[in-house]
């Protein structure tokens, strides 16, 4: 089985983001860059009901707007829209302001129905508006998983608690929206995506357009992120296809910032009802969970990757001998959930986390050392220990709520886990290797921000002796040879050990051709020019032995609450994580960044805010969805446990995990209560001090 | 095309007209209130442009910019998609997440927010008019040494508020460089980064904080 090299010059050091210069020069070209010649503009009009049967559709009047050159209706005669937000027509002309005029000229008759839902609350009732007619908008048989006796182990626990933890739907906000540039003429469709998988849209779009898959072209150079929302073609792609065949021009067709808060994905919310009880000596024994949540319309159906659903893993990293776990999912009348950054596990982190600490208090013991006791995970074992060490949980943990004064301060941990993972085993690249010396290595992968590209570049280099700037890394085009998606942190330990399989069989090539022994480093340009006029092409695959799964990660949080204005301010953020064998520390580091922010930005500020009467979304904005500013970014520090041994493992979704646990647990320790909800707003802090009365909750 | 005149339209805008109007009305008496309707109606039969296409003559990274271009396309669209320029990006149209950020003179402005008729006879600066010759800035080749970006969506308009800032305040701290991309929004979280890189373009180089430890 192959090996990586133990002794590197690139491999586990930094080699600098190879498209920095074009990123930050412009002179990158986005998807919605694209200008392919005599491109029109399309857009969509959307539901304004949350529930409505729409009878007809005119577009007529649209198309007699100057500038229009096509118009589209989301499907033939009477539908039924289920959100506000719906795609309901599109339309594509030569100017922004020719389609809003346009949208606007677009008569829809329709039966609004009065009778919707968009509390998750509320639709449990029984009385409740049904989503889909004649379905309960909870399944009426909700998974449950038992082991021991429940029952009987609760009256064994020397301690108890009872908490309902509840986390927000999230929102994904890519800072490019989701959307695309298409041209169908007919040869076939080329689509230059906003995309995490071009090779998904690739076949969605072919699916919905009835098409070869050899018809359609997905392209992606660069893209503004994703995490889990674009992977499918969405109604958007389809749409613009349409609009493309109809207008035959290229039409770009990209979602306003509106647009992308209702309809393409989010992260389903959840109401955690945990009763968690231990024995004396610390031992967890009894863990029972009664949970729901709520992916919108849908259980995800768009989310290429799956894991759009409500459900969430419990009681997450730990072993409980006697459980009992209850989860549903219900329907409300809002955007369909995606895959989102770890589905499922920073929900699961915040719950569990915080009734850790809620039972750690109880017992009289100290949160980390409870931890320790029932964490049955060696890696997490050493991740704590370190990281209490850099952090000084020691001299820094003080009983909840015993520090002095206005503005108090505290410390938290949480750990977490991305039991998923791992990699695409369907992973080829090609090599070309030129008479010249130039390299280019080809895979139909995508770089969606995370140094992809770079991490190709730095394995090529490795292996072939060469340096990372010496390789042209080509990715994001189905032309190229298959790959995965990029989610689930499966990108980094599926493109690794492709790109070292593609450049040890290039290599040996090279040097059987040349005659050299070794083609490598100082040799390359002399073996490169044995190969005479021809180039020197190869194809490799995923190898196995060279990757692994299964992360772990343990982050610590130190937090400022004013109990007078309730204001949580993060002081200081630790995060100890592993992820096998580190191929670039400064992308690498930058990715955990990445998931820290995000995960603060759910413990503190983000909320998908949806209006009873109305059924609107509130927030489809920036003002009102708030996102972490750099103002509000504290000190990051990093621990990066090396595991050579394990091979390559992803870091995207484990670094975002535990953050919102580390920072509720923080803010309980500061102010001795517990703020059960995320986002922990001054509001709630205020109301858990009993100063203001708490809100009526959703 | 015809070059446009941007010093007649820029001349009097109904904006620093109606200014003017306040000081007026608090001190003018009723009898002036039709001199002030027939200023206005006089202001506006000679600004009153489009609703059809006009010429636009944009200084953009030193070049003339000769547009025909609807009054209320923006000056982010008709960078975007009225020329090649497409370096500032659209994150939300609406002034609030800052991609779309250029320089307007030496102020970093939101171009969504902009009309690109309004923003003729200033000098405009965009991403791609920092690197001359193909040589990066130093804060750009400081967002490079320091990874200050990710996906590079947000990338131009953290570069434009990081360079402003640098002209006016060339020792920043860092209180400084938050409050100037205090308008910026970055969804990847690259804001560690770029607080470090903006810092080493002004000379000041943060200690990585990260460590790398064995597991055995």
């Amino acid at each position: 089985m192959s090996s990586w090299p133990t002794e590197t010059k690139y491999i586990s050091h930094s080699t600098k983001r190879i498209d920095a210069p074009a990123k930050l020069t412009g002179k990158a070209r986005y998807s919605s860059d694209i200008q392919a010649e005599d491109w029109l503009y399309g857009m969509i009009l959307r539901s304004k009901w949350p529930a409505a049967k729409v009878l007809s559709v005119d577009v007529d009047k649209a198309r007699q707007i100057p500038g229009i050159k096509a118009a589209v209706v989301v499907r033939d005669g009477a539908f039924t829209v289920r959100y506000y937000g719906e795609e309901i027509a599109a339309v594509a002309g030569t100017s922004k302001q020719s389609c809003l005029d346009a949208l606007r000229a677009i008569e829809v008759k329709a039966e609004v129905r009065h009778e919707f839902v968009v509390s998750e609350t509320e639709a449990l009732s029984e009385k409740s508006a049904q989503v889909w007619d004649g379905t309960p908008n909870a399944s009426a048989t909700p998974q449950i998983r038992e082991s021991g006796s429940v029952d009987t182990a609760f009256p064994e626990c020397a301690a108890v608690v009872e908490g309902f933890y509840t986390t927000p739907v999230q929102l994904h906000h890519p800072m490019e929206t989701s959307g695309n540039t298409i041209l169908w003429t007919d040869d076939g469709v080329t689509a230059w995506s906003s995309t995490q998988g071009i090779s998904s849209v690739r076949d969605g779009l072919a699916g919905s357009l009835q098409l070869d898959h050899s018809k359609v072209r997905v392209i992606t150079e660069y893209m503004g992120g994703g995490f889990g929302a674009k992977f499918g073609a969405g109604v958007e792609g389809i749409l613009a296809a349409q609009l493309s065949k109809a207008a035959k021009a290229p039409v770009r067709l990209m979602l306003t910032r509106f647009d992308q808060a209702l309809a393409v994905g989010n992260r389903p919310s959840s109401f955690q009802k945990i009763k968690m009880g231990a024995l004396a000596d610390g031992t967890l024994h009894a863990f029972e969970a009664e949970n729901y949540g709520t992916a919108g319309i849908g259980g995800g159906a768009d989310a290429g990757g799956g894991g759009g659903g409500a459900d969430i893993p419990m009681p997450y990293l730990y072993k409980v001998p006697n459980t009992r776990v209850k989860q549903s999912g219900v329907a409300i009348n809002a955007g369909s959930a995606r895959a989102f950054r770890a589905p499922g596990n920073p929900p699961a982190s915040f719950g569990m986390e915080s009734a850790m600490d809620d039972l750690a208090v109880k017992l009289g013991m100290d949160p980390l050392e409870f931890r320790l006791k029932n964490d049955p995970n060696p890696i997490r074992q050493r991740e704590y220990k370190l990281g209490a060490e850099k952090f000084g949980w020691k001299s820094k943990y003080q009983k909840p709520g015993s520090s002095s004064g206005v503005v108090k301060t505290g410390i938290g941990c949480a750990g977490g886990a991305w039991p998923a993972g791992g990699a695409s085993r369907d992973t080829h690249g090609d090599a070309q290797i030129n008479p010249d010396g130039s390299i280019e290595i080809r895979l139909g992968v995508q770089d969606i921000g995370t140094g992809t590209r770079t991490v190709i570049a730095v394995v090529a280099a490795e292996i072939l002796g060469l340096k990372p700037e010496q390789i042209t890394v080509r990715v994001g085009d189905t032309n190229f040879p298959p790959g995965p998606g990029s989610g689930g942190s499966t990108t980094c330990p599926s493109v690794s050990p492709t790109v070292f399989d593609i450049c040890t069989k290039a290599l040996q090539q090279l040097q059987t051709r040349s005659g050299l022994a070794d083609a490598r480093g100082e040799n390359w340009f002399a073996a490169c020019k044995k190969l005479g006029v021809s180039p020197l092409v190869v194809h490799g695959q995923w190898q196995p032995g060279l990757s692994a799964d299964r992360a772990c990660g343990v982050q610590f949080a130190g937090v400022d609450v004013d109990t007078e204005t309730g204001l949580v301010t993060v002081k200081r953020i630790l995060g100890v994580h592993d992820c096998g064998l580190i191929i670039n520390q400064i992308t690498l580091e930058s990715q955990i960044n990445g998931g820290i922010i995000m995960g603060l930005g759910y413990a503190l500020y983000e909320e998908r805010v949806m209006d009873d009467l109305s059924g609107v979304v509130l927030n489809p904005n920036f003002e009102t969805y708030k996102l972490p500013g750099i103002a509000d970014v504290p000190d990051i520090e990093i621990v990066l446990i090396n595991m050579p041994e394990r091979g390559v493992i992803g870091i995207g979704e484990p670094a975002t995990v535990p953050t919102a646990g580390a920072i509720a647990n923080a803010v309980a320790n500061a102010i001795g209560v517990r703020v059960c909800s995320l986002p922990i707003t001054p509001a709630k802090v205020l109301a858990a001090l009993g100063k203001v009365p708490p809100a009526a909750t959703a | 095309m015809k070059k446009s005149e941007p010093d007649n339209l820029g001349a009097q805008s109904r904006r620093t007209f109606f200014k003017s109007l306040g000081t007026v009305a608090a001190t003018a008496a009723t009898a002036q209130v039709q001199s002030v309707a027939d200023g206005l109606e006089k202001i506006n039969a000679e600004k009153v442009v489009g609703p059809n296409a006009v010429p636009v003559t944009l200084k953009v990274n030193g070049e003339n910019l000769r547009l025909l271009l609807e009054p209320r396309v923006t000056l982010l669209d008709a960078l975007r998609n009225y020329s090649s320029l497409t370096g500032a990006k659209e994150g939300c149209d609406r002034a609030t997440c800052g991609a779309c950020t250029v320089m307007f003179g030496d102020t970093p402005i939101y171009s969504c927010q902009k009309l690109a008729i309004e923003a003729q006879g200033v000098e405009i600066t965009t991403v791609e008019g920092l690197a001359k010759n193909e040589k990066l800035t130093r804060v750009q080749q400081a967002f490079l040494d320091k990874d200050a970006l990710m996906c590079g969506y947000c990338t131009p308009g953290f570069l434009m508020s990081v360079t402003a800032l640098l002209k006016k305040t060339p020792r920043p701290n860092a209180d400084d460089v938050k409050h100037a991309c205090a308008g910026n929004i970055c969804r990847c979280g690259t804001h560690p980064r770029i607080l470090q890189a903006a810092l080493k373009a002004a000379g000041v180089e943060m200690a990585s904080k990260t460590e790398v430890v064995d597991y055995v």
